[in-house]
C-alpha cells in the first residue's frame, strides 16, 4: 500500500556527543533523496531553541505532513519534539524519534563508516513508520482526585501532608504499625543537632488529626491495575488485636504477657513483648499484637492481655482485610534498610555485642532509647572509654559489598562521635575513613568541629579486622597518611554500615511494575531531569527508596514528589496516548484468541461475535496482534504492516 | 568469503519499557558493542508476530535477536510470557527447515542491564559470524 506523505527529517548533532561518531551531514544528505522525505536538515542541538523553532518553521514552510528526528532516545525527548510538531501545526502521532545517539553514536565511537550506517538505517526506519502514522484524538479519560502515599517514613509524612495541603485525599499504606520510619530511632539529627523527635513527632500528629489523610498501617499493597489518572491498588492489612480508638495506652498487658523477642524499633538493643508499643510517640497512638510472638490467639492458649485490658481494646478475632483503593497518582517512599553486620565478616560478622551498627549506637544515644541516652556496652554495662568508628563499612566495596557510596555516613559519624564526646567528656573516639564527603549546607564546618572542638581522632584508611580479646574489641587497621598499621584496643567499635533498598522493595517493584536500578534502588524517569518520577506515569518516588540521601534531600524529594502529583490531580481529565488496539471487522472471524491474551480484559465480544476493543482499557502492548492469525487487530501506528517496513529498512543497505 | 571477515546483518527487535531502556543504558554508559544490529523498538515482546522473523530472515537477516523484559517482570504483566512460547514454537520450526539455532534468539534484558546488553550484542554477531551468511529462508 503506497502512501505518499511529505515528511521532514531533522538530525542532531548533540554538540559532539552524536557527530563524533556519526557522519550527521551525511545522514541528512542520504535522507533527503529517500522516498517521501521533502525536507532534511542537520542542526548542532535539536532540542534548543534555534532547533526547536526551526523545525515549526520548516513544518510550516515545507507543508511537512510527518517529521523524524534524529537524535537521543525517545525517553528523553520524544516528548520535546512531539510539542515542537503540533506548535508547526501537526498531530503529535506524526512524529516519530530515531534513537541514533544512545543506540548507535555512544556504543560505536571509532568506527565512523559503520556507526553512519547504522544511524542510517535506524533513520530510514523511522520514515518507514511515519510514513503510515495516523493523526489520531488523544483519549480523554477523568482523573480520580485522590493520591496514595506507600511508606510513613519522614518521606512519606512530608508527601501525605503536602498533598493533603492542596485539598487532595490522600490514602498512606505503611507496613509497620507504626509511621515515622528509621528517622524517629535516630538520637539527633546533623548538622543542627536537632532531636528527630522534636522535629517528626509532631508531623506525624499533623497527619493522624488531618481530616483528609487516611492512614492504613500493618498494610502493603498486593496488586495494581489501571494507569496513570485512575490506578486501582488492592492493600492487604494484616489485623494489629487492639482497637486504636479504644486503646488507653495504660500499659497492663505488657505487664502480664509472658513472651519476650528482641525490639525491632530498638534494633534488637532490648526485648520487647509479644503485645507492645513500638515506640511511646507512635501513630496510631496504640498498642499491637504480634501474632508470630504471641503464644496463640486462643484464650485457653493464654489471653492474659485481654482478661487485664479494662477497655476491652484486644480483639483476638479481628480478621486481615483486603481491599480495593482508586487513587489517581501514587508517591513511594519505602525508604531503606541498614547493610547487615552479619555480612561483615571482618567485623565478626555480627556476633560481638559491642559491635554495634549506626542506628543501635542512636538508640543508644537516645533520651528514648533503652538507656535513656547513657552510652553503655551491651557486654558489661559499662561506659565505654574508647570508641572506633569505621565508615564505608560495606559501602564503596564493589569487590565484596555495596559499590555505591551510602551518602549519609560520614555525616552521622562525625555526629556520632560529637554525640559520644558530649556524653564522654573524658573518652576517646577514632574514625576511621576513606574520605570525607562531607558536601552540604554547614556540613564540612560540622566535620571540622568533630576534629578541632572535640578533639576526634581521623585516621585515613581502612579496617582490615576486628576482634574480641579479654572482653575488649581490637581494631587492627592501616593509617594510609602516617603510612603505618594501627592496632587499637576500644570499649566499643561502631560500623557506619552501608543503606540498601528497604527490605521488601525488590517485592513492591515488582507489584507495581517500575524500575530498579543495578543496586535495587527505584529508578527515576530521568537523573537529571525527572528525579522524583517513575518511567511509569502517574508514580513518583520520594526519599531514600530511590538512592541514598540524608534528611533534607529526603524532606526536598518528598515535597517535589506531592507537587508533581498535585500538578497531575488537578486536571479533570487526562489524555492518554491514542495508540491502541483496533480491529479490522472486515478480517475478525470472532476465534477470540485476541480475547483470551489480553492482559487488561480489553477486548470483548460484540453481539454479532466479532471482538471490539475497549480503548479505555487498552494499553498498547500488540499481544492481540501477534496472537491474531488475520492481522484483523493491531496497535494503531504500530501496526504490522510498519514493522515489516523497519525490517524490510533495517536490511536494506 | 572467509567467515572472519563476515559482517552479519542482524534485526534486534527490543521491548519498550526493558530491553530498550537496557540499551539506552549502555549507551549511557558509553559501553562498546558491534554496530551490525540495527535496533526496532516494539512495544512488547509479546507484539512480536512470528512473521516479523519470518519476514526478517526471507529479507536476508543473518541474525534476529527479540529482547524484552525477564520472566515476571512484564510491564503488560505477560506479554513475556507469550512471547517465550511463540519464539520456542518458531525456533523449532526454523529449526526444521534448517536453519542454525544460533542465528535465532531471544533474551532477557531490563532497564538496569546496559551491559548485559551490550553482552549479549558482542556474543550473538561472535556466534553467528563463522556460520557465514543466512541462505536457508532468504528470498531469491
Amino acid at each position: 500500500m503506497a502512501v505518499k506523505k511529505r515528511t521532514g527529517v531533522f538530525v542532531c548533532s548533540c554538540g559532539s556527543n552524536i557527530a563524533s561518531a556519526v557522519d550527521c551531514n551525511k545522514i541528512a544528505e542520504d535522507l533527503s533523496e529517500y522516498p517521501g522525505v521533502v525536507y532534511s536538515s542537520s542542526e548542532i542541538y535539536m532540542c534548543s531553541d534555534p532547533g526547536q523553532s526551526g523545525m515549526a518553521d520548516a513544518i510550516k514552510e515545507h507543508n511537512l505532513d510527518s517529521v523524524v528526528v534524529a537524535a537521543c532516545s525517545p525517553t528523553l525527548h520524544e516528548t520535546t519534539f512531539r510539542n515542537v510538531s503540533i506548535e508547526g501545526g501537526l498531530d503529535p502521532e506524526e512524529c516519530a524519534m530515531a534513537n541514533i545517539r544512545e543506540q548507535c553514536a555512544w556504543v560505536h565511537a571509532g568506527d565512523m563508516e559503520k556507526a553512519t550506517s547504522k544511524a542510517l538505517k535506524i533513520t530510514k526506519g523511522a520514515v518507514e513508520k511515519v510514513r503510515r502514522n495516523l493523526s489520531l484524538e488523544p483519549i480523554s479519560v477523568p482523573v480520580t482526585r485522590k493520591a496514595m502515599v506507600i511508606g510513613g517514613g519522614i518521606a512519606g509524612v512530608q508527601a501525605a501532608l503536602d498533598i493533603a495541603a492542596s485539598g487532595t485525599e490522600v490514602i498512606m499504606v505503611e507496613k509497620q504499625p507504626s509511621i515515622g520510619g528509621h528517622m524517629i530511632q535516630i538520637a539527633e539529627t546533623f548538622p543542627t543537632m536537632d532531636c528527630s523527635q522534636c522535629i517528626l513527632s509532631p508531623k506525624m500528629v499533623e497527619l493522624s488529626k488531618n481530616k483528609l489523610i487516611t492512614l492504613h498501617v500493618m498494610s502493603e499493597v498486593e496488586n495494581i491495575s489501571g494507569s496513570v489518572g485512575n490506578f486501582k491498588v488492592k492493600i492487604h492489612k494484616k489485623p494489629t488485636y487492639v482497637y486504636p480508638d479504644l486503646c488507653k495506652l495504660c500499659d497492663d498487658c505488657t505487664a502480664v504477657c509472658p513472651t519476650v523477642v528482641p525490639h525491632e524499633e530498638e534494633m534488637g538493643l532490648v526485648d520487647r513483648r509479644a503485645i507492645y508499643i513500638p515506640f511511646a510517640q507512635a501513630i496510631p497512638a496504640s498498642f499491637t499484637l504480634d501474632v508470630d510472638a504471641c503464644l496463640g490467639l486462643d484464650p485457653i492458649a493464654c489471653g492474659k492481655c485481654a482478661d487485664v485490658c479494662e477497655a476491652e481494646a484486644i480483639d483476638y478475632d479481628m480478621q486481615p482485610q483486603t481491599w480495593e483503593e482508586e487513587v489517581g497518582a501514587i508517591v513511594i517512599a519505602t525508604g531503606y534498610d541498614l547493610y547487615g553486620k552479619e555480612n561483615l565478616g571482618e567485623y565478626g560478622h555480627g556476633n560481638y555485642e559491642d559491635v554495634l551498627d549506626g542506628l543501635q549506637f542512636e538508640r543508644l544515644c537516645s533520651a528514648s532509647g533503652p538507656t535513656e541516652g547513657k552510652i553503655m556496652r551491651l557486654s558489661d554495662h559499662k561506659e565505654p572509654k574508647s570508641v572506633v568508628f569505621i565508615q564505608c563499612a560495606g559501602s564503596r566495596d564493589p569487590e565484596k559489598h555495596c559499590s555505591y557510596c551510602s551518602k549519609i555516613c560520614c555525616m552521622y559519624t562525625a555526629k556520632h562521635a560529637q554525640l559520644y564526646k558530649h556524653k564522654v567528656p573524658d573518652g576517646q573516639a577514632y574514625i576511621f575513613y576513606i574520605d570525607i564527603r562531607a558536601g552540604g549546607k554547614g556540613y564540612e564546618e560540622f566535620v571540622q568541629r568533630t576534629v578541632d572542638k572535640e578533639g576526634v581522632v581521623y585516621l585515613r584508611g581502612k579496617v582490615s579486622k576486628v576482634y574480641q580479646e579479654d572482653g575488649n574489641m581490637i581494631v587492627q587497621g592501616v593509617d594510609t597518611l602516617a603510612g603505618q598499621a594501627v592496632e587499637i584496643e576500644a570499649d566499643m567499635v561502631v560500623l557506619a554500615t552501608a543503606m540498601q533498598p528497604s527490605f521488601g522493595t525488590n517485592k513492591l517493584a515488582k507489584t507495581l511494575k517500575i524500575a530498579q536500578d543495578k543496586d535495587g534502588w527505584l529508578s527515576e524517569a530521568h537523573p537529571k531531569l525527572r528525579p522524583v518520577e517513575c518511567v511509569t506515569a502517574g508514580m513518583y518516588l520520594a526519599g531514600t527508596a530511590q538512592g541514598p540521601k540524608d534528611i533534607p534531600e529526603t524532606v526536598a524529594q518528598a515535597s517535589a514528589a506531592a507537587a508533581k502529583a498535585i500538578i497531575l490531580l488537578s486536571k479533570d481529565t487526562l489524555y492518554q496516548s491514542p495508540t491502541v488496539a483496533k480491529t479490522r471487522l472486515s478480517h475478525c472471524t470472532g476465534c477470540g484468541m485476541c480475547v483470551d491474551v489480553c492482559p487488561y480484559n480489553a477486548i470483548s465480544y460484540m453481539q454479532n461475535g466479532q471482538v471490539e476493543v475497549n480503548p479505555a482499557l487498552c494499553t498498547g502492548c500488540g499481544t492481540c496482534s501477534a496472537t491474531c492469525l488475520r492481522d484483523a487487530i493491531s496497535v494503531a501506528n504500530y501496526t504490522q504492516g510498519q514493522v515489516h517496513d523497519m525490517i524490510a529498512t533495517a536490511l536494506g543497505d | 568469503m572467509a567467515n572472519e571477515d563476515f559482517e552479519p546483518k542482524i534485526v534486534a527487535l527490543l521491548c519498550k519499557w526493558c530491553s530498550s531502556a537496557g540499551s539506552d543504558l549502555a549507551g549511557i554508559s558509553r559501553t562498546q558493542y558491534p554496530s551490525n544490529a540495527t535496533p526496532i523498538m516494539v512495544m512488547c515482546s509479546g507484539s512480536v508476530s512470528p512473521l516479523y522473523i519470518l519476514t526478517a530472515f526471507k529479507k536476508g537477516a543473518d541474525g534476529v535477536l527479540i529482547s524484552g523484559c525477564h520472566p515476571g517482570d512484564c510491564h503488560y504483566l505477560e506479554g513475556n510470557y507469550y512471547a517465550r512460547r511463540r519464539i520456542t514454537l518458531l525456533k523449532n520450526l526454523l529449526g526444521y527447515v534448517g536453519l542454525e539455532p544460533e542465528r535465532f534468539q531471544m533474551s532477557w534484558v531490563s532497564a538496569s542491564e546496559g551491559g548485559k546488553f551490550a553482552e549479549i550484542m558482542t556474543d550473538f554477531v561472535e556466534e553467528i559470524r563463522p556460520l557465514g551468511p543466512q541462505t536457508k529462508v532468504k528470498a531469491e
